[in-house]
């Protein structure tokens, strides 16, 4: 398969690209005409101070916002995404930085929400949506049993690992992770780890936010930077070192020699 | 992630031999509370309490509450409120009673007694019902108006149109087909009732095997064979229970013979007849048996509970929340129209002030029936048995002689104090 990097130096047409996207919350400008884009199996990190509007940026991808003006294009053609929906059909899925769990549902309700695998009546199976949530529970956190207990009385982690889940489990081909990590032990941490580098071998695009520059280096392709809603630049991980990337956020310049 | 080798399922530890009859705890302290209750109005009235009669009469009365508090599990689950159920009930009630003995008479001809008037005017009284229900879900959801304010104006408008409809006057006799729906005035008679007990618990327990088949096929755990038919012999026994004590009820000899004379029958020395199930009864339990599936069986019941119990990440689901809040105050205004029939058929007639104060005594069945009002939490049955504890408290402590305005302290102080166990018996759990 080609590299992302080698795809990137062809030219080929990202499978998404967001130009220009703003949006502003009442006189404040959360994005500020932001573009970043995302080849198959790469890594795409974003990086940024709270409320630099990472989130925000990456929700406008996922259908819960509305962006102000700007366009999103998925393989090339310009696409409107305007509720979660819409971005479930255009194969993109989110783990929100909030989980977006329904806490008194059990694990695999909460998996299946909005895709329940049905009866020929109609009726919901929870038998076999419990079958295959600890099919994949079991790939993702063994440890891993509260199958009928509501999501309310699982740990960070547990609930961080449904989530996740859910986000994989639908064959996702664009996949957004809002801090995967930040619930998480370190063991459980590296296994997700472990999970981005096999979902990029199967050819899948990551936007990925998280707050450690030592896992973005590690995981990433490429890394672009926010700060105050605006894009500070895009970089190739190859071409800068760990406190490049703090100066840029910290900073808000990009370093002289990474042009990406 | 690739890896789809199934999890081993931990084995099923010792554990007491209630605890593997796997019953919910919260069912099985409502129906003891009921139970003491009974037991204690009917020591406190000699006996009086616990007749087939005042069984008979006692359920009767609650079916226009427990049919509407069905539809406010829905409502409180997804963190909204109905304040106008009751008005809501007087509408319909007044609808139907102008339908039946103004505008079919008097516009199309037929008369009050006509086969076809009280099927007509159901489905008006349901289409209004559904209509206005969704118009107040539409805002709720739409327009994003707090439900307790629509509801709160619903109050006011819905009783006042009503009011406006029948000039505040008592519209009777209604349609004699029609009032079969009230309670006593039609019944299923004995036979009838058990052949309906009968098929109701072989579905009952057929829908338990079902279930444990469906674990069986997915190697989850089940319950041991022991458990699985102490189960179905209580459920069969409960059905089968209930339609003997209703079939108990004997029919007076007088008004026997009035029902045999009007058939021109003479009755013969010594006839017993039972009343059997009423066909109100049956009403609620319909809704009962669909709601529940609704709420554990079907994508809405899924999405509702979702909602409410995290409405963003329902919408981040996909879920189209506004819609669905319409659905639910569309459904809540068909049972307030299907109580408004029962309520308005039993009391034989509309009243202008039928219905007052129900969207209380609705809004405390679920509530003491363990509806959470902070959202994604609550039973149709909890609901159902709720309105069952209110009404035996009402009409035991009128019995007994209390006076009126104890009753409604005492029933006040109950729903505080069913909620305030609630609470309590949550936290010990660890849930919230
Ligand atoms: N729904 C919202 N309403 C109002 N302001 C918002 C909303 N969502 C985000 N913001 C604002 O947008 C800015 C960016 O937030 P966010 O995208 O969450 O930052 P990050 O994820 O980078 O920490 C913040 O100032 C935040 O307060
Ligand atoms: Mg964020």
């Amino acid at each position: 398969m080609t590299s992302p990097k080698e795809l990137r130096a062809q030219g080929a047409t990202p499978m998404v690209e967001m130009n220009d996207i703003s949006i502003a919350f009442g006189g404040v400008k959360a994005v500020d005409k932001v573009s970043v884009d995302l080849h198959p199996g790469e890594v795409v990190g974003l990086l940024g101070h709270n409320g630099a509007g990472k989130s925000t940026l990456i929700k406008v991808l996922s259908g819960a916002y509305q962006m102000d003006s700007g366009e999103i294009r998925i393989n090339g053609n310009k696409v409107e995404i305007t509720n979660p929906r819409d971005a479930r059909t255009h194969n993109i899925e989110t783990i929100y930085q909030t989980l977006a769990l329904a806490d008194n549902l059990d694990a695999a309700s909460n998996l299946f929400l909005g895709r329940e695998i049905t009866t020929p009546f109609g009726l919901v199976n929870d038998a076999a949506m419990e079958a295959e949530c600890r099919k994949i529970m079991g790939g993702l956190n063994p440890n891993f049993r509260k199958f009928s207990e509501p999501v309310s009385a699982l740990s960070g982690g547990q609930r961080q690992s449904v989530a996740i889940a859910r986000a994989v489990y639908f064959n996702a081909k664009i996949l957004i992770m809002d801090e995967p990590t930040a619930a998480l032990g370190p063991h459980e941490t590296q296994m997700v780890a472990e999970l981005i580098q096999q979902l990029k071998a199967q050819g899948i695009g990551i936007f990925l936010i998280d707050h450690d520059v030592h896992a973005v280096m590690e995981l990433c392709d490429r890394a672009s930077v926010m700060k105050n809603g605006q894009l500070v630049g895009t970089v190739d991980i190859d071409d800068v070192t760990d406190d490049d990337l703090l100066s840029m956020i910290i900073l808000g310049k990009k370093p002289e020699a990474a042009a990406a | 992630m690739t890896e789809t080798t199934s999890q081993p399922i931990p084995e099923q530890q010792k554990r007491g031999l209630f605890q593997q009859l796997e019953l919910d705890m919260r069912l099985l302290g409502m129906i003891g509370a009921f139970v003491i209750l009974c037991i204690g109005f009917n020591i406190l009235t000699d006996g009086r309490f616990l007749t087939p009669r005042n069984i008979f009469n006692l359920t009767i009365q609650t079916v226009s509450v427990a049919i509407m508090a069905t539809g406010m599990v829905f409502v409180i689950v997804t963190r909204h409120i109905d304040l106008s159920v009751g008005a809501l009930l007087a509408t319909c009630s007044a609808v139907m009673a102008m339908t039946q003995t103004e505008l079919l008479p008097h516009v199309l001809g037929l008369g009050l007694n006509h086969p076809v008037t009280w099927a007509v005017t159901i489905v008006v009284g349901l289409a209004a019902g559904t209509l206005i229900g969704a118009f107040h879900g539409w805002m709720v959801g739409y327009l994003t108006i707090p439900a307790f304010i629509v509801t709160l104006g619903g109050l006011l408008v819905w009783r006042n149109v009503a009011w406006y409809m029948t000039d505040g006057q008592t519209i009777g006799p209604l349609d004699k087909t029609f009032m079969m729906f009230g309670g006593i005035n039609g019944t299923m008679g004995t036979t009838w009732s058990w052949i309906i007990g009968l098929v109701a618990a072989a579905l009952a327990v057929a829908a338990i095997l079902n279930g444990r088949r469906a674990k069986l096929a997915h190697e989850f755990p089940v319950k041991p064979i022991w458990a699985e038919t102490v189960i179905c012999g209580l459920t069969a026994g409960s059905i089968l229970g209930f339609v003997w004590i209703l079939n108990s009820y004997q029919i007076p000899a007088r008004r026997l013979k009035r029902m045999m004379e009007a058939q021109g029958e003479t009755m013969p020395e010594g006839l017993v007849v039972g009343y059997g199930l009423p066909i109100s009864v049956l009403i609620l339990i319909g809704v009962a048996v669909v709601m529940t599936i609704v709420a554990q069986r079907t994508r809405l019941g899924r999405y509702i509970f979702a909602t409410g119990g995290n409405p963003d990440a329902a919408e981040l689901s996909g879920i189209n929340t506004r819609m669905l809040t319409v659905k639910i105050f569309a459904l809540m205004g068909f049972l307030c129209a299907l109580s408004a029939v029962v309520a308005s058929a039993r009391l034989a007639n509309h009243s202008n002030d039928i219905g007052t104060l129900d969207e209380l005594r609705v809004i405390a069945a679920a509530v003491i029936g363990g509806t959470a009002l902070s959202g994604g939490i609550g039973t149709i049955y909890g609901a159902i048995l709720g309105a069952l504890i209110m009404q035996s408290l009402h009409s035991g402590m009128a019995m007994v002689g209390v006076d009126a305005p104890f009753q409604n302290i005492v029933v006040g102080t109950v729903l505080v104090a069913a909620v305030w166990i609630d609470i309590v018996y949550r936290k010990r759990l660890g849930a919230k």
